[in-house]
């Protein structure tokens, strides 16, 4: 397992926000993401994800690596805790939700329907999906939004397994996790302003 | 692929899922039929196939914003694009669900309906053959109009616009099968002609609506 950026150019709206991103994450090792908002950490996540396409540079991973976690957390308000859960284990191709209940402390809600969540809970559950993709590199958008002090050290700790296990983590975030990890400050890798590619292009993107 | 399709009808079957609303407003429409254009059994039976296909078609057109719209809005739409299944088979899949819980309910109430605009005694059979062979293509052009417009604020009317001429083929061709079989006719032209556009667009539109997505997702 192994993650590697190399001269990355990512673009949102067809602007470049980020060049020259480089890097390499190995199983085992966490990387964080740093960065004022707006500098374009969501956009660098999505890109790695497959979700665009990377202006320049490349990339390259094992295929079929990446559990991506953005800022929404894909639950259908109608189905139950356990529902979400199974569909996307039977999406992925894994079997059993149970440690993941038990890792997210969901266990005594899997019955209710995810409508009637708070919203740490909420953001608990989408965490626990990560759990049951058996995906190796995790790509984490802000996961600890909402959640409060105990949830989060829930997180480190499912975290911390997830690493020990031999993934890895590249995870976009504000607050420390408790893991240890190397940072990323983003903020250098601010794109120029270039010739070529502007306004008018933006309005169609 | 199946875990989709089975969670796509239980979402649709549970509360605010838009179940039965295409069912609704099928029954409103050709029941209104008869009041507007006054009780002469004559003129219902004569446009007794165009106004059940009109109806037919307006209703799958109503809960077609919901396939990708609610799942682009919670963020499903992003991590099923993740996910180890193609986008090719999310859409397929997506628009089997939807004609499951929109074209095949139509389908299976339209002769009940017949009854109500005194359709002819032999277009029953053709009324149920020609939706059965003309609803999958309505949801499957559909599903390809929402990947198109997804993302867009209240794009549904956008949607409409963009789907509605391509309906008209499968329209004209069901509405004709139908009288065409209320009148014994023969039917192999028009069933012939539905049956290609409906495998044509099942063959096709997958691939253009996962393109579509791709782009929206962006």
């Amino acid at each position: 397992m192994e993650l590697k950026v190399a001269d990355l150019t990512v673009a949102r709206g067809g602007v470049p926000v980020l060049e020259g991103v480089g890097f390499t994450l190995r199983g085992g090792e966490a990387l964080i993401l740093r960065g004022p908002n707006g500098s374009g950490k969501t956009t660098l996540l999505r890109t790695l994800a497959g979700l665009q396409p990377p202006l320049e540079g490349s990339v390259s991973m094992p295929a079929e690596a990446v559990a991506y976690a953005g800022h929404a957390d894909g639950i259908k308000p109608t189905l139950t805790v356990a529902e979400n859960l199974r569909f996307w284990a039977a999406i992925y191709g894994t079997h059993g939700i149970a440690d993941a209940l038990a890792a997210f402390d969901l266990a005594a809600l899997q019955t209710r329907p995810a409508q009637n969540l708070s919203a740490g809970q909420k953001r608990r559950l989408g965490l626990a999906r990560l759990a049951v993709t058996g995906r190796p590199l995790w790509m984490l958008d802000e996961p600890t939004v909402s959640l409060d002090t105990a949830s989060v050290s829930r997180f480190g700790a499912a975290l911390k397994a997830h690493l020990a296990g031999g993934g890895a983590a590249l995870i976009a975030t504000h607050i420390d996790l408790g893991i240890a990890a190397q940072v990323l400050d983003v903020t250098p890798f601010r794109a120029r302003p270039r010739a070529g590619t502007g306004a008018f292009d933006e309005a169609f993107a | 692929m199946l875990a989709l399709f089975t969670r796509d009808l239980r979402l649709a079957i549970r509360a605010g899922g838009g179940f039965g609303l295409a069912l609704a407003f099928f029954l409103i429409v050709t029941a209104l039929v008869p009041f507007g254009v006054g009780p002469d059994t004559g003129v219902l039976t004569r446009i007794a196939p165009g106004i059940l296909w009109v109806g037919a078609l307006l209703a799958c057109l109503l809960s077609l914003d919901r396939i990708f719209a609610l799942d682009y809005e919670d963020g499903s739409l992003d991590l099923l694009a993740t996910a180890p299944i193609p986008l090719e088979a999310v859409v397929a899949t997506k628009a089997a669900a939807h004609w499951v819980t929109t074209g095949l309910p139509l389908t299976l109430a339209a002769p009940l309906l017949g009854v109500l605009l005194n359709l002819a005694p032999g277009g029953y059979l053709w009324l149920t053959i020609s939706l059965a062979a003309g609803t999958p293509a309505l949801s499957i052009i559909g599903t390809f109009g929402a990947a198109l417009t997804v993302g867009l604020k209240r794009g549904g009317l956008l949607l409409s616009l963009l789907v509605l001429p391509l309906y008209v083929p499968t329209l004209i061709f069901g509405a004709e099968l139908t009288r065409r079989g209320a009148e014994g006719q023969a039917v192999e032209t028009p069933l012939a002609l539905i049956a290609g556009i409906t495998l044509g667009a099942a063959a096709l539109l997958p691939f253009a609506a996962a393109a579509a997505l791709r782009v929206n997702l962006r």
